[in-house]
């Protein structure tokens, strides 16, 4: 997973900006020493909810690209899971819908992880997923925009 | 009418299956889908209020109609949301 090869996919020439973000996997969590992750989704729905979540940033940041790849099985801690490249005609965009991207892949898409840490394992679980829940989607519109 | 129900992470763990053909009401709707599978798997039942349902890898609500040959799937609440852990085990 190159981060270079997924901002390609955003590249235009009329958007002179262009975001990435990496996500890691992360040696402590909630206090315990990870081992490694190991991730499954919906794989079908989950690439359906990654259009949805662009074409809601295309709506909100006119002109604006992104691109989601996200990692699925064991991945050892250091590794990237997800990789999320945004792209705008001006840099402020390109960093909302960046930021906007990852704030609701975590929210809505169907990808779960199990932790493996020192002396057991456990399925990470958040909230619902739910695409039409408005506050939440306002909850990611307020951080991309912070 | 027969339905394939698809299940992750935690809720695939608890029922020792990720997929299961079964045969539901002709005019089942998701939420009774997954209500005789809580019948049949009572450990399930934690869920009922925070799982999702989708239909043929769409989102669905619980109340949406379901048809012979649908693949019904049910959802645990996804990584991001708010890091709280799920049922694990210590070994």
């Amino acid at each position: 997973m190159n981060p270079s090869e997924v901002a390609e996919l955003v590249a235009d020439p009329g958007r002179g900006a262009v975001t990435t973000f990496i996500g890691t996997v992360r040696r402590l969590n909630l206090g315990r020493r990870v081992e490694r992750l190991e991730y499954e989704a919906y794989a079908p729905l989950a690439v359906r909810t990654f259009e949805r979540i662009a074409a809601e940033a295309a709506e909100r940041w006119p002109g604006s690209a992104l691109a989601v790849h996200h990692r699925i099985g064991r991945l050892n801690v250091g590794e990237a899971s997800v990789v999320i490249a945004a792209a705008a005609p001006h840099r402020a965009d390109a960093f909302a819908v960046c930021r906007y991207g990852i704030e609701r892949v975590k929210q809505i898409a169907p990808i779960w992880k199990r932790e493996h840490f020192e002396g057991g394992d456990v399925w990470v679980e958040g909230a619902t997923a739910d695409p039409d829940d408005t506050r939440a989607r306002e909850d990611a519109l307020r951080r991309a925009c912070a | 009418m027969r339905v394939t129900v698809r299940l992750f992470a935690r809720l695939r763990d608890l029922v020792g299956a990720g997929e299961l053909a079964r045969q539901v009401d002709p005019t089942a709707n998701v939420a009774e889908v997954w209500g005789d599978l809580v019948r049949e798997f009572p450990a399930l039942a934690p869920y009922t209020s925070s799982i999702s349902g989708a239909v043929n890898a769409e989102y669905a609500r619980m109340d949406a109609p379901v048809a012979d040959g649908d693949e019904v799937a049910f959802l645990p609440p996804v990584s991001g949301g708010g890091g709280a852990a799920g049922g694990g085990r210590a070994s």
